[in-house]
């Protein structure tokens, strides 16, 4: 796993996320070493690694959301996503009390952790999955 | 939570350099122009005329904003009725003390271990000199407030990727950082490199001011020898008796101490904001959050969740769930309303708001943040490193540790802030149970301070966006140039104000400012429609 890992970094650093985009399910990267490995952005490269990075701060660790004196909207069983671009559009600019995220994540994480959750969380969203060129048309 | 040292490490290189180069004058200048150096133009307490009879305002939210809204419309003689959601006031103004329990989104629960007497300040923990109004409710209610040491010369500033990632005595690089560079403008100097700007005299003077500064020898150079080590430290510092002679230490090279990028520390605590004198309340944060609540007694309601704000001609009409009472919906209403509702809530609740207004509070987003207050056996700090109080600034996730300014030499263990954190790091350390956060900060911590390790005693983590009652840290404008005026507009009969509404995001000076000039406002409206 380990080797995978390095091999996986590699590719993607050497041959850039356009590449990387049709390399081997990313879902196998394993994102554990990534961890706070910039002070500026996430370096997770899977989508459940940003997920689990950045989300889940908010939406939870099973996209159950948090209810308080407001709320934080559960992304599990969440028709709202039955299309990628509205999800694309509230990580790369915000909405109400979410932060836009569009500047700690690039366009392939953005596209990979919007397909996670789209097919994650009692969620079965697998077709038209989000790209990075439909994140980099919404900036 | 202040934001003038946070997430941008460009601006504050280039205000290190233009400090160090330039001094604080010209500090001071070019953060004015930043926008980052205004002191607060409070001017003393309000003067509202007197209330016309009889009419009421509603005040959401028991934060700094509305308790400082709440006793001055009072005291001008309206009647005041304060909704608070939770069971104690203060908001953001907030301490965890031994035996305190916090329950945060998701659900995480996280009993504060501490010894007696011990205490973390997860939101604001100093008050600044020049945040005059905070400092003058603060002498108004009695609040007790101790020094706070924001720079200390022997904490550390650590990179780990300088020095084989060992940290550093702040001072080491201060004087060093300065000698250098006295060191060098005397060369140039003498050069005839700035012929063209200095006179002779000027040149003379120049000369002998670097010479000060920077702890020059009689040549103008920065050399190990007794001038620096004055200044960094000694191999083996002044003495008495047979070996009291010192022995000077050795300055840095000017490469090495340029590559380590540690100088980008050195103007951190420089700004108006940050800088020396700087006070904590004795106690903990919320004991100004605690005077302001027992000033207005029962005047607040706790456990009031608001549900629906409405206005027309004549009032105000505010629906709250009532958590003290099964959760009743109760109806209650008023002439007037001052909302200090963070919009990170406010937006999700059925309001009736302008246009304009309302654009604003769906549009502004509440920032991450992250601290981590770590409880000790034993004041290592001090015994073994003689630091007492102030911060060690590192690259690491934790981006300081803040050494507690008070109980000094105490024998019982002590508690310092471990963790404090913005943007994409306070996103992971957010993400994470709260029992990680202190694993990862003692984690991180222990590369600077080896003893952390064996000494723990007990951790608590906040994470601002899962605080239940803010839903973020402090307040975010999608474009505040052109949203600013919307945001603070009196709309009809109700009147926002909080940090968020304000030039100095996150701090509470910003919450008592805008709180001042709404309530000031609304009087204005109250008397010239009452006198109509």
């Amino acid at each position: 796993m380990r080797v995978m890992t390095i091999l996986a970094a590699s590719v993607w650093l050497l041959a850039g996320s356009a590449f990387a985009q049709d390399a081997a399910p990313t879902a196998e990267v394993d994102d554990s070493k990534a961890w706070f490995e910039s002070s500026s952005v996430l370096t997770q490269k899977t989508g459940q690694g940003v997920y689990n990075a950045i989300c889940a701060s908010c939406h939870m660790p099973e996209g159950e959301g948090a209810v308080g004196a407001g709320a934080y909207p559960a992304l599990a069983n969440n028709e709202m996503l039955e299309f990628p671009d509205y999800a694309v559009y509230l990580i790369v600019h915000g909405s109400g009390a979410m932060p836009p995220l569009g500047g700690v994540l690039n366009d392939q994480q953005i596209a990979d952790v919007v397909n996670y959750i789209r097919t994650h969380f009692g969620n079965d969203y697998p077709d038209e999955p989000a790209t990075a060129e439909m994140v980099a048309d919404t900036r | 939570m202040d934001v003038d040292e946070n997430k941008n490490p460009t601006r504050r290189e280039f205000l290190s350099m233009v400090g160090a180069v330039g001094g604080a004058a010209v500090m001071y200048q070019a953060m004015g122009m930043m926008g980052l150096a205004q002191a607060s133009p409070y001017s003393g307490p309000i003067k509202l005329d007197d209330a016309p009879a009889g009419t009421k305002v509603l005040v959401l939210g028991a934060g700094i904003a509305g308790m400082v809204a709440a006793m001055e419309l009072r005291d001008a003689g309206y009647e005041v009725e304060v909704l608070e959601y939770r069971g104690v006031a203060g908001g953001r103004c907030w301490t965890l003390r031994a035996g305190d329990t916090y329950e945060e989104l998701g659900g995480a629960v996280q009993k504060v271990d501490f010894a007696e007497g011990n205490y973390f300040n997860p939101g604001p923990w100093r008050v600044p000199y020049n945040h005059y109004g905070i400092l003058d409710y603060c002498r108004r209610l009695d609040v007790e407030l101790e020094a706070l040491i924001q720079i200390n010369n022997m904490a550390y500033v650590h990179s780990t990727k300088a020095f084989d990632g060992k940290p550093v005595r702040y001072r080491e690089i201060n004087s060093d950082f300065r000698g250098h560079i006295s060191d060098l403008l005397s060369k140039v100097t003498n050069q005839g490199a700035l012929d063209d700007v200095l006179s002779e005299e000027d040149k003379a003077n120049l000369l002998a001011g670097l010479r000060t500064f920077g702890a020059l020898n009689a040549d103008n150079q920065y050399v190990s020898g007794n001038a620096a080590s004055g200044r960094r430290g000694y191999e083996r510092p002044p003495g008495g008796g047979v070996d009291g002679a010192p022995i000077a230490n050795e300055v840095l090279d000017v490469s090495t101490l340029l590559s380590s990028g540690l100088w980008s520390r050195l103007a951190t605590s420089e700004s108006l904001n940050s800088s020396m004198p700087i006070f904590q309340p004795k106690g903990g944060m919320d004991m100004i959050a605690r005077a302001m609540a027992a000033n207005l007694g029962d005047l607040v309601k706790y456990e009031k969740r608001v549900t629906q704000i409405r206005q027309d001609e004549t009032g105000v009409t505010v629906v709250y769930e009532d958590m003290a009472n099964d959760g009743a919906e109760v109806t209650t209403t008023a002439d007037y309303a001052v909302c200090t509702i963070p919009f990170s809530i406010l937006s999700q609740i059925d309001h009736d708001f302008s246009g304009p207004l309302s654009s604003v509070i769906s549009t502004m987003s509440y920032n991450t943040s992250i601290k981590v207050g770590l409880e000790f056996n034993r004041r290592f700090w001090e015994e073994d490193e003689h630091i007492y109080g102030g911060t060690t600034y590192t690259d690491l996730p934790i981006s300081q540790i803040s050494y507690p300014s008070n109980d000094y030499l105490s024998k019982k263990p002590g508690v310092l802030l471990g963790a404090y954190s913005w943007g994409a790091t306070a996103y992971q350390f957010s993400s994470m149970p709260p029992e990680e956060r202190v694993s990862r900060a003692l984690e991180y911590g222990s590369q600077i301070h080896p003893q952390m390790t064996e000494e723990f005693k007990a951790g608590v983590a906040v994470a601002w966006h899962r605080v239940p009652w803010t839903l973020g840290c402090y307040g975010a404008w999608q474009d505040k140039d052109a949203q600013y005026a919307d945001g603070v507009a009196m709309d009809r009969r109700i009147v926002c104000a909080g940090e968020h509404l304000s030039y100095l995001p996150a701090w509470m000076e910003g919450a008592v400012l805008s709180s001042l000039d709404a309530i000031g406002r609304l009087h204005q409206a109250a008397t010239g429609n009452a006198g109509n």
